[in-house]
C-alpha cells in the first residue's frame, strides 16, 4: 500500500502570557517539516510566537455519545460555586 | 418482528435528525465527531471540498503573472496572494477531512474531474489588468459568498472560514488598486482596464450561483446555514457595490440594461448569458482541460519528493530507535 503523509494537529500561542490554542491541521512527512509547514500555513501573518505540532493519531479524544456520563455528573453540583452559599447582605471582602 | 425493529429504527432515526435540526435552528455548532444525518456530511464534504478545490485551481491564472508583475511592489502582492490561496485551500481540505474523508480521495475527485471548481477560473488572464480585475470582482463577489459561511453550523467549516475572509479584504484592495493606477495612466492601459472588466464582468455575476428558480439545494442549505442569502440577492448585493466602484475608475460596466431603480433602491440588469454558465460547467470553457492538466502534472511530478521526504523521515525515526538502543 502506498504511504501518505500522515496527518499533525497545529496549535499556537499568540502572545507570551496565552497558551497554545488548536489552530487547524495539515498533513507532513515528519515533525520538523510539519511545524515549517504550521509556520507558513497558520503564522503568515504574525499569528503566533511558539507553535506546537502533534501527530493526529496520538490524541486520545472523547465521544460526544458519552457526554451524558462524562460530563452530567457536574451539573447538580452547585455546591462546587461560591453563589451556593448564603451569607448577609452587608459582609465585605468575601 | 422485523418489521417491527425497523420501524423503531426509522423512528429513532427521525428523532435524532429533529434534534440534530433543532440543534442548528438554536445557532449551536456540529463539531465532527457529533452524530449527523448522511445527508449533512455528503453535503458539506461536497460543497467544503469544492471551495476548497477553487482555491487551489484559482492559483493558476494568477500564477501566469507573478513572473511578469510590472513591478517589485506588484510582485511581492501577488505572490503573497495566490500563497494565501494555498493556505485556503489547506485550511478547507483539513475542515473537509475530519467528515472521514482522505486527502488522497479529495485530490483523485479533482483530478478525474468527478469533483467540481468555481468555474471562473476556466477564464484565461490575458493581461495584466485582467489580475487587477480578478482581485477587484472575482475576489469581491468570494467575499459576499464566503461571509455569511463564517457563522455557518459546521464548526470546522466556520473556523476556516473567519480565518479566510480575514485575508481575503487584501486580496480585494489590491486588485482594485492595479485598476485605479491603469484607469490613471496612459490611454491604452484605460483601455486594458476596460477590455479586462468586459471579459470579467458577466463571469463574475455567474460566480454567484443560478437563479434562484434554478439552484435545487437553497432550502436545505437556509437550513443547515450554508446558506444565509439566495443566489439572486447575494447577486444584487454585489451588484449594487460594484458599480459605483466601476464609477470611481471612471469604467463603463459592459451592461446596457444597467440603471439605478430608485423605487427598488437597486441596480437593474440585463440578462445573463446561462448557456455559457452551464457549459463552462460542463467542461467546455476556454481553460477546462488546461487547468486541470496543469494540476494534475504538478502533482504527478511532485510523487518523487513527497516519496523522498518520507523516506527520509523513516530513516531519522530508525537512526533515533538506534541510538536509544
Amino acid at each position: 500500500m502506498k504511504k501518505n503523509w500522515p496527518l499533525w494537529e497545529v496549535f499556537v500561542r499568540s502572545k507570551n502570557g496565552l497558551e497554545h490554542r488548536h489552530f487547524g491541521s495539515l498533513h507532513a512527512p515528519d515533525a520538523d517539516m510539519a511545524l515549517k509547514n504550521a509556520r507558513d500555513v497558520y503564522t503568515r501573518r504574525s499569528e503566533g510566537v511558539s507553535i506546537w505540532v502533534v501527530e493526529s493519531k496520538n490524541i486520545k479524544a472523547s465521544n460526544p455519545d458519552d457526554n451524558g456520563e462524562m460530563f452530567e455528573p457536574a451539573a447538580d453540583k452547585a455546591y462546587r460555586h461560591p453563589t451556593f452559599y448564603e451569607l448577609p447582605d452587608d459582609i465585605e471582602h468575601m | 418482528m422485523k418489521n417491527q425493529d425497523t420501524m423503531q429504527d426509522k423512528e429513532q432515526m427521525k428523532s435524532l435528525e429533529d434534534i440534530f435540526e433543532a440543534k442548528i435552528a438554536r445557532d449551536e455548532k456540529i463539531e465532527p465527531k457529533d452524530w449527523m444525518p448522511e445527508k449533512y456530511r455528503k453535503t458539506h464534504i461536497r460543497q467544503i471540498s469544492q471551495h476548497a478545490h477553487s482555491e487551489i485551481v484559482g492559483m493558476l491564472p494568477e500564477g501566469n503573472w507573478i513572473s511578469r508583475a510590472p513591478s517589485l511592489r506588484r510582485k511581492v502582492a501577488l505572490l503573497a496572494k495566490v500563497q494565501d490561496e494555498a493556505g485556503h485551500g489547506l485550511y478547507l481540505y483539513s475542515a473537509c477531512e475530519t467528515l472521514g474523508i482522505s486527502r488522497e480521495e479529495l485530490y483523485d475527485q479533482l483530478h478525474s474531474g468527478k469533483a467540481k471548481y468555481s468555474s471562473i477560473f476556466n477564464y484565461p488572464t490575458l493581461t495584466w489588468a485582467d489580475i487587477g480585475a480578478i482581485g477587484w470582482l472575482v475576489d469581491g463577489a468570494a467575499i459576499i459568498n464566503q461571509v455569511p459561511l463564517c457563522s455557518t453550523s459546521f464548526g470546522p467549516y466556520a473556523r476556516a472560514m473567519v480565518r479566510v475572509c480575514k485575508e481575503e479584504s487584501f486580496h480585494q484592495r489590491q486588485g482594485y488598486e492595479i485598476m485605479m493606477t491603469l484607469c490613471n495612466g496612459t490611454q491604452e492601459q484605460k483601455d486594458m482596464a476596460q477590455d479586462a472588466l468586459d471579459r470579467w464582468w458577466w463571469p463574475a455575476l455567474m460566480m454567484l450561483g443560478p437563479t434562484d428558480d434554478e439552484s435545487t439545494h437553497t432550502e436545505q442549505s437556509m437550513k443547515w446555514k450554508l446558506k444565509r442569502k439566495t443566489n439572486d440577492e447575494l447577486r444584487q448585493q454585489f451588484i449594487d457595490q460594484t458599480v459605483p466602484q466601476a464609477d470611481i475608475l471612471g469604467l463603463k460596466v459592459p451592461d446596457e440594461d444597467l440603471q439605478y431603480n430608485t423605487e427598488t433602491g437597486h441596480y437593474d440588469f440585463g440578462e445573463i448569458d446561462w448557456e455559457e454558465f452551464w457549459q463552462v460547467v460542463k467542461g467546455h470553457g476556454m481553460c477546462n482541460k488546461e487547468r486541470i492538466s496543469a494540476r494534475k502534472n504538478a502533482w504527478d511530478e511532485g510523487e518523487w519528493v513527497r516519496d523522498a521526504a518520507l523516506a527520509y523521515a523513516d530513516k531519522q525515526a530508525d537512526k533515533e530507535v538506534k541510538e536509544a538502543v
